[in-house]
């Protein structure tokens, strides 16, 4: 498939930038006039990746985030949020509902909120590395 | 984003306005412990009314005070969240902790 627009960003992992992420994304698929709860499933999903990267990814060192948009002939959206930080030992458990190691105010969701506001998600990470979060969604409105 | 808190008849009501996430969590969380430490509220009410935005880091703050105020028998009340706000509630499961009062849309 064609595609038709994209965006690139590099963000420092500052928490401040956690609303300027999901926003600009917001703002640049919402060409494809999605609906609001369409434009609040990419806000959600999106917010939960980058704050991934600046709580867990990078919480011993600053790092960068890298996030690529790319919207395709078929009004399907990919959106790529990448870090080079610790990395995740087991994607599997990682990615269970509840489990977190980010203590008592985690609740460790964030990867289910994911996948339950998208249509798809993949993740990939490799200790010492560094983690990668694409996020599928079709906007389907209109 | 702002936090303003009310203390009446032991029910303590934290108004916030706003995006809850990671950023803003923290002192979110920290004006309302200290409220309830101070004034031991029976009942903690989060008015949801203008809040625009909340990701997993909404639940995390949520789930903190509910175990908080639970110490000391206190509930937790989740006043009218946003239709986007409340599909994120409910798959956290967070009906089953705190009684979500919503408006008619
Ligand atoms: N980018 C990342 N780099 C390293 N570890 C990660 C990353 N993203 C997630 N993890 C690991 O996966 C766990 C689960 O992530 P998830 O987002 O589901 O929950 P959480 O961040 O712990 O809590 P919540 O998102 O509900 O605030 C995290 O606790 C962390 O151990
Ligand atoms: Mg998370």
């Amino acid at each position: 498939m064609k595609v038709k627009n994209q965006l690139k960003m590099q963000l420092q992992a500052k928490s401040a930038n956690e609303s300027f992420a999901r926003a600009s994304i917001g703002a640049f698929v919402a060409q494809l006039d999605p609906t609001i709860e369409e434009i609040s499933d990419i806000k959600t999903a999106v917010s939960e990746a980058v704050t991934n990267c600046i709580i867990h990814a990078y919480k011993n060192f600053s790092g960068e985030i890298y996030i690529t948009v790319k919207i395709f002939e078929n009004n399907k959206v990919k959106i790529v949020i990448r870090d080079k930080g610790c990395g995740i030992d087991d994607v599997n458990k990682a990615m269970q509902p509840l489990y977190t190691t980010g203590g008592e105010e985690r609740a460790g969701l964030g990867f289910a909120v994911m996948q339950s506001f998208c249509d798809k998600i993949r993740v990939i990470s490799k200790i010492g590395k560094g983690t990668t979060v694409t996020l599928f969604k079709e906007i389907k409105s209109k | 984003m702002e936090c303003k808190l009310k203390m009446e008849n032991d029910i303590l009501t934290a108004e916030l306005d706003g995006e809850i996430d990671h950023h803003c969590a923290k002192s979110i969380r920290e004006q309302i412990d200290l409220e309830i430490e101070i004034q031991n509220p029976k009942t903690l009410i989060l008015d949801f009314s203008d809040i625009t935005f909340m990701d997993s880091s909404g639940i995390g703050l949520i789930m903190g005070r509910y175990k908080k105020i639970k110490q000391t028998g206190g509930k937790v009340k989740i006043k009218n969240p946003s239709p986007n706000t409340y599909r994120v509630l409910k798959l956290a499961g967070m009906d089953r902790l705190a009684k979500i009062e919503r408006e008619e849309f």
